[in-house]
């Protein structure tokens, strides 16, 4: 089943001179874990936004084209009721927090569905511990450093259990491991419950493996689409500046020169090894 | 150079952020500062320009304390580009706010042109002079940013995680700069997560917890520490997760970078085949 269909999509911002979604057609299947990657100010964030309505209704702008999400035209719905369907973990997450506490925060959207608050007391401690600030709930979000922000922004859009998860970055201020742990957790909710995941992210070293339908935007539009696997090995993706893993990159160079590892295209650091050590083992 | 003896720092709210920390500073230092989310990096790095002042412990830039100076003084000496670029901007064009401490550094006009002119180009935003900065991607913000300050060329460059939000092309142009700035003589410290872009541009290691500095050293050695960066939630860079792993080859397991990487296994191959 689609879930999100975007067809001839053409948006630009008020006062923009060019439009930052340049002809744009996208269909994503329930269930799936979906990347996002180009260079940037290709247009990954604004067709986040169109995600749930943020595109057009906030932010204004001439849109072209057609948005259906689970089931919505986004361009009818207001954006409170798209986001019964939808939950956006913004880049810069200071955007998206404003509660006096952590537990607050977590809790606001809950409040607005008037779910009953011993259910509501499960699911707030639910989320809080899946991004790991169960500690922090009775904190300022506004005193709690950029990553822990973070967390609070991922563990607000948790706790409504939506159908379709979208982040942009949402992890970019965090350490790494911190980063892992949290993409596990996304990747954990997209196995077990189904819930359809996508994933805008630089960083293909952390994210390639979790996913079988990469999109690279440039410019506005979607220049590949399919498997990380084919596509990454493509010379063209480094022309257009997307940083390939580096256990891709590496196979890719051994290659070139003349030593094939001999495997499909290795997307994780242990691919990689554990197919050199078979081969360089004698 | 920058001294740093002892300084301790706690918050209003009484939570202590350093607890002790001394490291020198010298004229030309690449550094890169790491460690987990709240080990207290940034709250280390404002104390270089003065924009916190330590609760104990001295902070000394050129042999000047910085209790006993203004950070605008400080600031013609040591550019910052914070980690959310949205707490810098506040003019009505790219080109204004590059503009801005050009001006207030007392440029003349023809200088701050060619200024303006080159940092645009530079960090690819010459399409955006005239454009609001809120109207740009999160990674451009972050790039004006930049900008603004790497105009006036300070001598030190403290850098707030410079790649969050930039793409691979962006990222190693920032490296190529950060050597330019290295063979100038100029010292750059930043703090970052980005392991894979710590790898690539070797530079000497800071790594903090809980208010400390936990080791101090060269990237070849910290990056291939796994009990050490997983005390500090770090995870090894993917080039030195395969040396690790193909320790059993009897290859050297202290590889981080790509060039490295490609020539040590090739090498192998070759002897093998002999």
């Amino acid at each position: 089943m689609t879930i999100i269909k975007i067809s001839d999509l053409v948006y630009t911002y008020p006062g923009a001179s060019k439009p930052s979604i340049d002809g744009l057609s996208l269909n994503i299947e329930k269930g799936e874990f979906v990347l996002i990657t180009g260079p940037s100010g290709c247009g990954k964030t604004s067709l986040c936004r169109t995600f749930n309505g943020l595109i057009p209704h906030f932010y204004q702008g001439v849109l072209k084209g057609q948005i259906i999400v689970a089931g919505q035209d986004v361009t009818d719905k207001q954006t409170f009721e798209m986001a019964k369907h939808v939950g956006l973990v913004f880049q810069n997450p200071e955007n998206q927090l404003f509660a006096l506490s952590v537990e607050k925060d977590v809790a606001f959207g809950l409040e607005n569905l008037g779910m009953p608050r011993a259910e509501m007391r499960k699911r707030v401690d639910w989320a809080l511990n899946l991004a790991g600030i169960y500690d922090l709930r009775e904190r300022s979000p506004h005193e709690v450093s950029g990553g822990q922000q973070q967390r609070v922004a991922i563990a607000s859009v948790l706790a409504m259990q939506p159908e379709i998860i979208v982040l942009d970055e949402p992890t970019s201020f965090l350490d790494p491991l911190s980063a892992e742990r949290i993409f596990e957790v996304i990747y954990k909710l997209n196995q077990e419950q189904g819930i359809t995941v996508v994933l805008v992210e630089h960083r293909l070293d952390l994210t390639a493996k979790y996913t079988n339908h990469l999109v690279v935007m440039d410019k506005g539009k979607i220049c590949f689409e399919g498997n990380p696997r084919d596509i990454l090995c493509n010379e063209e993706i480094s022309r257009i500046g997307v940083g390939i893993p580096k256990a891709t990159l590496l196979y890719k160079r051994l290659k070139a020169a003349g030593f094939d590892v001999n495997m499909q295209t290795p997307l994780s650091s242990d691919e990689l090894a554990e197919q050199l050590l078979k081969v360089l083992d004698v | 150079m920058i001294t740093i003896e002892d300084i301790h720092y706690s918050y209003a709210s009484n939570i202590e952020a350093l607890k002790g920390v001394s490291l020198t500073i010298n004229d030309g230092d690449f550094i890169a500062i790491m460690g987990q989310n709240g080990a207290g990096k940034t709250t280390f790095i404002k104390h270089f320009n003065g924009l916190l002042k330590p609760t104990s412990g001295i902070v000394r830039v050129n042999g000047v304390e910085t209790t006993k100076t203004s950070v605008a003084a400080l600031a013609r000496n040591i550019g910052f580009v914070f980690q959310n670029p949205d707490n810098q901007l506040f003019s009505e064009t790219v080109e204004d706010e590059i503009v801005f401490a050009l001006k207030n550094f007392g440029f003349d006009k023809e200088t701050i042109e060619q200024r303006v002119v080159w940092a645009l180009d530079f960090l690819s935003l010459t399409q955006y002079r005239k454009t609001s900065p809120f109207l740009l991607s999160g990674g451009e913000r972050k790039r004006v940013a930049l900008a603004s300050v790497l105009a006036w060329d300070p001598n030190t460059l403290v850098l707030d995680e410079p790649t969050i939000g930039q793409d691979h092309e962006q990222k190693e142009k920032l490296q190529q700069f950060i050597m330019q700035l290295q063979s100038k003589k100029k010292t750059v410290v930043m703090v970052t997560h980005d392991v894979e872009f710590v790898a690539e541009c070797n530079p000497r290691i800071i790594l903090m917890r809980d208010g400390k500095i936990v080791a101090d050293g060269i990237a070849k050695d910290i990056l291939t520490n796994s009990k050490l960066l997983e005390e500090s939630s770090i995870v090894l860079p993917q080039i030195a997760q395969i040396f690790t792993k193909l320790c059993p080859l009897g290859l050297p397991a202290n590889v981080i970078n790509m060039d490295e990487a490609e020539t040590t296994i090739l090498s192998h191959v070759k002897k093998e085949g002999e």
